[in-house]
């Protein structure tokens, strides 16, 4: 008796190791299989406002991975202590406070893209994506485990940004981060112009959905059975 | 018809399962349906079948846009040397007309179809008959001007956006003609809109030779300035600058005439169309004396009947309103559907400047509440009958 008690005790103290395969898997399926963009179909609003060009993009991303991570192990480390009754407004709370660290940032060291951003810094807090990973993982799982899961969540989330965002940069105005890549190329010169519908944000919202076309064509698990 | 029979059926074995062209059988299989009557038939069931077919009722459009497509060549020549000040035989206009239309006819079905049948190769599902119409539309609503390349991209994105991702030809939310002009005008608003780009008059794409010469359409003047020095006449004869296709009423009349009398537009969309036109003109003639701007004013107080002959509305209502496939599919909707259609053109033409084509917004809205109308005329008919059962029930 005393010895079986001992070996699950054992397993129970065992560790897992810190990138175990499921681990690991907290990190690849949200940029894949359940990207939080173009399988959850949330934090849309973002992705069609801010991908015209390349750079606020990517301000935009690496703002969403540090809030999404500082977030979820924060409530993670507080999940115990909770009353479960009042948890939203405690998420809202940590989000916002780490939204406004965000903006504070944004504003003292980049002012112009901060500017061009506007309010969409600020409606990070509503941010599905965030929310929803906080209710969904932060609550019911360990510090770790939460940052890895709010990393690949962020980091599907940002992927999807940006690759839209380098269409239609690329398309709309002939430029990457602001450097003129077709002029350089010379296709102006043959009466190649850019095209305006890429600027607008359907064709962000058609870019999104191509992406999602590709992706599942590509990867058959996602096709719903009918 | 011989030659084209055993040329078929000597390579047929190439294409079957097991041949060296097995994977590209779709394009074996549209090129000989196109050229003979299928023998397939139905493998279970009785099917009373009439003996149109797709193909039969797209070569029947086609016809029906050819008086349209004569007359834009033409005017395009006639435009270009008018503005040239130049006078020269009708075949001459013709002829220049005829060079610079036909390679925008051929860019629009070589890159339409070429999309198609790669879809149809990779998808392996049987090509059909859908672009036939679509790629004599697209050129037909195209300014001259516009750049083949152009022509070609807008085409690559009515049929994969606007088609192929809905599950193709019969599946589609939106007309494909339509949606290849809403993304070159939206793409390239600098080639499709303004007073340069309807008169050909130079080599270069969108740039006049001729200083001063006002080359806008009636909707463009209109839009700007509030008034137009083009006669009702010219408007409904189509000898004025537009998109190729669009100008002439008399010609989109012609098509109409063999649309309704084969049955195969719906009398109901184009009636309910003009109805819906002629309500917005009459509404925006009476609140004219309301308007913000002289310039609005001008354009509200323009006769009712002049907006079912400027600019695309005609053709809107006759060959894109009618598309089977994005229309609504009840009799009801139709009314409905075709009324709106015009009425929400009419109104968009002329309270928003920056859009003077307002019509073909329109068509491509009501094409999104089609599904609805007819979700809701369908329902009616449900809670109508299931009252009348009740009634005589009781």
């Amino acid at each position: 008796m005393a010895e079986v008690t001992e070996t699950v005790e054992k397993q129970v103290k065992q560790r897992e190791p810190l990138f175990s395969k499921k681990n690991r898997k907290l990190i690849t399926d949200p940029l894949d299989d359940s990207n939080p963009i173009t399988v959850q179909v949330l934090g849309i609003c973002s992705a069609l406002a801010i991908t015209v060009k390349l750079y606020p993009a990517l301000v935009m991303s690496l703002s969403v991975i540090f809030v999404m991570g500082a977030g979820n192990v924060i409530i993670s480390l507080l999940r115990n202590l909770i009353p479960n009754r009042i948890r939203i407004i405690v998420q809202l709370v940590v989000v916002a406070s780490l939204v406004i660290l965000v903006d504070q940032v944004l504003k003292a060291f980049v002012y112009d893209i901060s500017k061009e951003l506007s309010v969409f810094v600020g409606l990070i807090i509503t941010n599905c994506i965030i929310m929803g990973r906080f209710e969904a993982f932060a609550l019911a799982n360990g510090p770790w485990k939460s940052f890895l899961d709010g990393m690949g969540n962020a980091f599907g989330y940002a992927w999807i940004l940006i690759a839209v965002a380098f269409f239609r940069e690329l398309l709309g105005s002939g430029t990457l981060f602001g450097y003129p890549v077709l002029e350089k190329i010379g296709v102006y010169s043959v009466g190649y112009e850019n095209n305006g519908l890429m600027l607008l944000p359907p064709m962000a919202l058609i870019t999104v959905g191509i992406i999602i076309w590709v992706q599942r064509a590509r990867n058959t698990k996602l096709i719903e059975e009918n | 018809m011989n030659i084209f029979k055993n040329i078929l059926n000597s390579v047929k074995p190439h294409f079957e399962k097991g041949g060296k062209w097995e994977k590209l059988y779709p394009v074996y299989d549209g090129f000989a349906t196109f050229l003979f009557v299928p023998k397939h038939t139905t493998h279970s069931g009785a099917h009373i079948r009439d003996g149109i077919d797709l193909k039969r009722t797209m070569i029947t459009v086609v016809l029906a846009l050819v008086p349209a497509l004569l007359f834009g060549m033409w005017n395009v020549g006639y435009q270009h040397y008018k503005a040239l000040g130049e006078t020269v035989g009708f075949w001459d206009q013709f002829l220049f007309g005829a060079v610079k239309v036909l390679p925008m006819v051929v860019v629009s079905y070589a890159v339409g179809l070429g999309v198609e049948f790669a879809f149809c190769v990779i998808k392996k599902h049987q090509i059909n008959e859908g672009y036939l119409v679509t790629g004599m539309l697209i050129p037909l609503i195209m300014p001259v001007d516009i750049p083949l390349w152009m022509v070609a991209l807008s085409c690559i994105f009515a049929v994969v956006i606007g088609k192929e991702v809905f599950g193709g030809t019969g599946m589609n939310i939106l007309n494909p003609a339509l949606t290849a002009r809403a993304f070159a005008f939206f793409a390239y608003p600098t080639y499709m809109s303004g007073d340069k780009v309807w008169i050909n008059t130079s080599t270069q794409a969108g740039q006049s030779v001729v200083d001063g010469y006002s080359g806008a359409t009636a909707l463009g003047d209109l839009a700007v300035k509030g008034e137009t020095s083009l006669q009702p006449i010219d408007m409904f004869l189509g000898t004025i600058p537009g998109s190729i296709g669009e100008t002439s009423t008399v010609a989109i009349l012609i098509g109409a005439v063999m649309l309704l009398w084969t049955g195969i537009g719906s009398w109901r969309i184009m009636l309910s169309a003009l109805l819906g036109g002629t309500a917005m003109g009459l509404i925006f003639n009476w609140f004219a004396p309301y308007a913000i701007s002289p310039e609005q004013q001008a354009f509200m107080a323009v006769p009712f009947w002049q907006h079912l002959i400027m600019g695309g509305f005609a053709f809107g209502v006759v060959f894109m309103a009618t598309d089977p496939v994005s229309a609504s599919q009840t009799f009801r909707g139709k009314w409905i559907y075709g009324f709106l259609a015009g009425f929400l053109g009419v109104m968009i033409r002329v309270f928003n400047p920056a859009y003077p084509e307002g019509i073909m917004l329109a068509i491509l809205f009501m094409n999104v509440m089609a599904p609805l109308i007819d979700h809701y005329v369908i329902e009616a008919n449900v809670k109508r009958r299931k009252k009348r059962l009740q009634v005589k029930v009781a």
